[in-house]
């Protein structure tokens, strides 16, 4: 029973990652759509994906881009759902599998954390839907992640070691992916932000939401993942004082987790500082991401500490 | 979406006053020291700063890997260890940044409090002349007098703070709402000082250290430093006045899953606190279950069960009968299988000649397999101790135990088997009961293995502070990025024949914060075009006829 439910957990997290690559391509051919639309008119470029009647609902059908583009977009944004449905099924069932909560290694945390940021983007486009541009930039990260994730980082569903048995696992790791996953939307909305500012990319960057709207975008976000985050790390903290004697050491985990949340606080005094506003907090919303990921990735694998998991602190 | 500069920019960046004088070159530091951009720049420095402490060792959490990095960077180490680098946290530098950024932080801040304890006090500020012009506006003419009209008003804005000002023909009502952010961010900052305090104090008044202790009994009492394997002192700790207590490890359970995973760990102790001592009840233990996750706490200190190994014992017969049984913690050196390794050491008996007591010393070092393979080379398969097994090395001659310099307890001196002082006599694997007679007749026999624990004990004055202004961090941060400061603005003012009344309406948010909008659109919405009312009703975009005619 319990190694079933491990077996389909796994094959969900396939499914989803497939799902959402799918969506990855529905987004791409609506901007392919638009595109040509723009140049050529008629239906040049765009897969030839068509359906002999038109839907009730789409626009009025002269065969030009923008109605196939507003389909495949919609299609994208579905398969969207369906795919954190998968994936958060995927998550539920790891945990029956293991019988614990299932955040308990790498593997775990990064599927919880791409799962946040669909959520996350998902509540964006029911608010404004004219972002939906967007959706392809999104993907893209998480799906990185969840294939990075379900590769280099797997694991298969196992008890924790008993330094991990403890309610704050709950409390600290969940908040801290949710935080993650949520930050993860800010992060690509500046990186779009500061490309659109740029003027490079011109007829690609078009497509997205004005530049004013993305930068409103990450702010909404990052001022409700902020708080978050910085209460996952107090959780971390009153759970370090419990497991491993004192409640801040100075661990790399710890010391990346307190360079990410400054600079995030960089962040929020730039967005009350003339001159800073726009442009250079963007970069700094950016690099508070990036210390997050960095904080995942390369302390996690690559510098050893008690965040590693290894013996029994 | 509506934000203005003047909210959020410092209340000093906007000084007048003139600079002059002898105190100008002080004031301008300060002033600049405590604006909104030195403020953004120490923050970043702050950041950067930390950065080394996670991607090179440091000497507070493994000494080792920083001696494996001297080694491995010679001609850069010494550098980077003269400025500090492989200790981030206690380095000059690093504290300059953020005690600066505290000075910042309360130049910004102290102000910015009694300017908010006024604006606490102050009436919401008068309504503007014209309206149309703010972010968010609209007017209508309402089927009703002005008494009723003001009531309606004020009925829909309970809970903001607002003033009535009588005006020529009509009045005004200003209202404002959200002071709770800036107390907020006021709080907020206020809490990271109180913070930084807390952790202050843990760092001079707080001990640490770590204790091993055999599981059938041993016992180790809080009463000095000489108790502990390994002590950090806080800055102010001498270790004269540590708090006294007691613990005995009974017994100690580990359980493993078939793979070897670890699956829970438990430790039977008894403990004596202070008043026990005190008291003179030393033969009563208090019972506690020590797991991981679970330390004991006493009032003050914290005992946490951190980590476990084995203890070899070895019994030396020596030729002339006598008997010394040595048994001492010897350290894992695989976390998974529990392999260990050590160095148990022994004394010949009744040796008066101190040349040849120094020169026949013995040693037995080796490896300990908790669940051996059975096989040729010693290993282990399994963490828990199932098939114990060592295979060891015995040296005998000159330990160096009389040098002067303190050696490790896992292992021999190096450079006395180097310098041929000490030498192998024997080599042999044995499981318990087995023994090797060495060439002068010595026998050692391998008796059993017994498990030990490592304690760690944590004392830390000032957490319980951290904790209490973490918290008010925290509502302080919710505050103030979830509330928005806001204005809203009505001009009543009645028709000529008084039976109908034209309520103009505006609105600004103070804050970087959208979504006054809608919250706009809502009051408009319950003020201006209530159904019954008939009303004629312009909308934000539009200027009203009325406002203009009144304003002009
Ligand atoms: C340890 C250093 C500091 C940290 C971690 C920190 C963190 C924060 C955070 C997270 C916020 C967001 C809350 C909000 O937007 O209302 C904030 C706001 C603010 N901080 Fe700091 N801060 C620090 C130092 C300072 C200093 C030194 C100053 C003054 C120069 C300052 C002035 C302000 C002001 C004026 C705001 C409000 C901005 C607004 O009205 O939106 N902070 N700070």
């Amino acid at each position: 029973m319990l190694t079933e439910f491990a077996l389909y957990s796994d094959r969900l997290f396939m499914a989803a990652v497939g799902v959402y690559v799918l969506a990855m391509v529905l987004h791409g051919a609506e901007y392919a759509v638009q595109r040509s639309a723009k140049g050529v008119l008629v239906g040049a470029g765009g897969p030839a994906v068509e359906t002999d009647a038109p839907p009730p609902d789409a626009p009025p059908r002269d065969g030009s881009g923008p109605g196939r583009a507003e389909r495949y977009g919609r299609m994208g944004v579905s398969l969207v759902v369906l795919g954190a449905v998968l994936q958060a099924a995927s998550i539920v069932l790891r945990g029956l599998a293991a019988q614990r909560w299932p955040l308990g290694n790498m593997y775990e945390f990064t599927s919880a954390i791409c799962l946040a940021a669909v959520v996350a983007w998902l509540v964006v486009l029911r608010r404004s839907p004219a972002s939906r541009p967007m959706g392809l930039f999104v993907l893209l990260p998480v799906v990185i992640l969840l294939f990075l994730g379900g590769t280099v980082l797997y694991a298969p569903a196992a008890p924790v070691m008993p330094a991990l048995q403890s309610y704050w696992l709950v409390v600290h790791v969940t908040t801290v992916s949710i935080a993650s996953g949520l930050l993860m939307v800010p992060g690509v909305a500046s990186l779009l932000f500061l490309l659109r500012r740029s003027g490079k990319l011109e007829g690609f960057a078009e497509r997205l939401p004005s530049a004013d709207a993305l930068d409103r975008l990450a702010y909404r976000i990052t001022i409700i993942a902020f708080p978050l985050y910085t209460f996952a790390i107090m959780a971390g903290a009153i759970w370090a004082e419990a497991a491993w004697g004192r409640f801040w050491g100075w661990d790399p985990k710890e010391t990346v987790a307190f360079v990410a949340w400054v600079i995030y606080a960089a962040y929020l005094h730039a967005r009350a500082t003339a001159g800073w506003r726009s442009g250079p907090a963007a970069w700094v919303n950016v690099a508070g991401f990036a210390a997050v990921i960095f904080n995942l990735f390369f302390i996690n694998m690559v510098v050893s500490g008690l965040h590693s998991y290894a013996g029994l602190g | 979406m509506a934000s203005t500069e003047l909210a959020t920019r410092p209340p000093e960046s906007g000084d007048p006053r003139p600079t002059g004088g002898r105190l100008a070159i002080p004031r301008n530091a300060w002033r600049a020291l405590t604006s909104m951009r030195t403020a953004l720049i120490l923050l970043f420095l702050l950041a950067l700063a930390a950065m080394p402490g996670a991607l090179l060792p440091q000497r507070s959490l493994n000494q080792q890997l920083v001696d494996q990095y001297f080694t491995d960077h010679p001609s850069i180490a010494p550098l980077l260890s003269r400025l500090g680098f492989f200790d981030v946290f206690a380095a000059p530098w690093f504290a300059a940044i953020y005690l600066l950024l505290m000075i910042s932080l309360v130049g910004c801040v102290l102000p910015r409090t009694i300017e908010h304890a006024k604006t606490m006090r102050a009436a919401p500020v008068a309504t503007p002349r014209n309206l149309g012009r703010l972010p968010h506006h609209g007017s209508a003419t309402l089927d009703v007098g002005p008494e009723e009209a003001a009531e309606r008003v004020r009925h829909r804005l309970r809970g903001w703070r607002k003033v009535e000002t009588a005006t020529g023909s009509g009045r005004t009502i200003s209202a404002e709402k959200g002071y709770l952010r800036e107390f907020g961010n006021l709080l907020f900052h206020l809490s990271l000082i109180g913070l930084l305090v807390g952790f202050g104090a843990g760092k001079l008044y707080g001990y640490g250290g770590q204790v091993i202790v055999l599981a059938d009994g041993g016992q180790f009492c809080n009463t000095g430093i000489l108790g502990y394997d390994s002590f950090q002192a806080g800055l102010r700790v001498d270790g004269t006045n540590l708090q006294p207590f007691c613990v005995r490890v009974n017994d100690f359970e580990a359980s493993y899953l078939p793979d070897g995973q670890p699956e829970s760990y438990h430790a039977s102790i008894g403990y004596q606190t202070t008043d026990d001592l005190n008291a003179g009840r030393v033969d009563q233990w208090r019972p506690y279950p020590l797991e991981v996750n679970s330390p004991l706490r006493l009032d003050g200190s914290r005992v946490y069960l951190i980590n476990h190994g084995y203890a070899p014992r070895f019994t030396v017969t020596f030729p002339d009968g006598q008997k010394r049984t040595g048994e001492i913690q010897w350290q894992p050196v695989d976390a998974t299988t529990y392999l260990s390794q050590g160095a148990t050491k022994f004394e010949p008996p009744g040796v008066t000649d101190e040349e040849k007591r120094r020169t026949s010393q013995l040693a037995i070092t080796g490896l300990l397999a908790p669940t051996s393979s059975g096989g040729q080379v010693v290993t282990s398969v399994f963490p828990a101790l199932r098939d114990p097994e060592v295979a060891v090395d015995v040296l005998r001659g000159d330990l160096g135990l009389d040098d002067g310099r303190g050696q490790s307890i896992f292992e021999v001196d190096q450079s006395k088997i180097d310098s041929g002082q000490l030498k192998q006599v024997a080599r042999a694997n044995l499981v318990p009961g087995q023994s090797i007679t060495l060439d002068d007749g010595t026998i050692v026999t391998f008796d059993d293995v017994r498990q030990w624990v490592a304690l760690q004990i944590s004392h830390d004055p000032g957490q319980d502070t951290v904790l209490v202004f973490a918290v008010l961090m925290l509502i302080g941060l919710g505050l103030s990025l979830s509330i928005r400061r806001r204005r809203f603005w009505a001009r009543l003012t009645p028709t000529a024949d008084g039976t109908r009344t034209v309520v103009e309406i505006g609105g600004l948010a103070r804050t970087d914060r959208a979504g006054y909008g809608e919250e706009f659109d809502r009051l408009r919405a319950d003020l201006l075009d209530a159904p019954h009312t008939g009303a004629e009703v312009d909308g934000s975009g539009a200027d009203g006829p009325n406002t203009a005619a009144k304003d002009g």
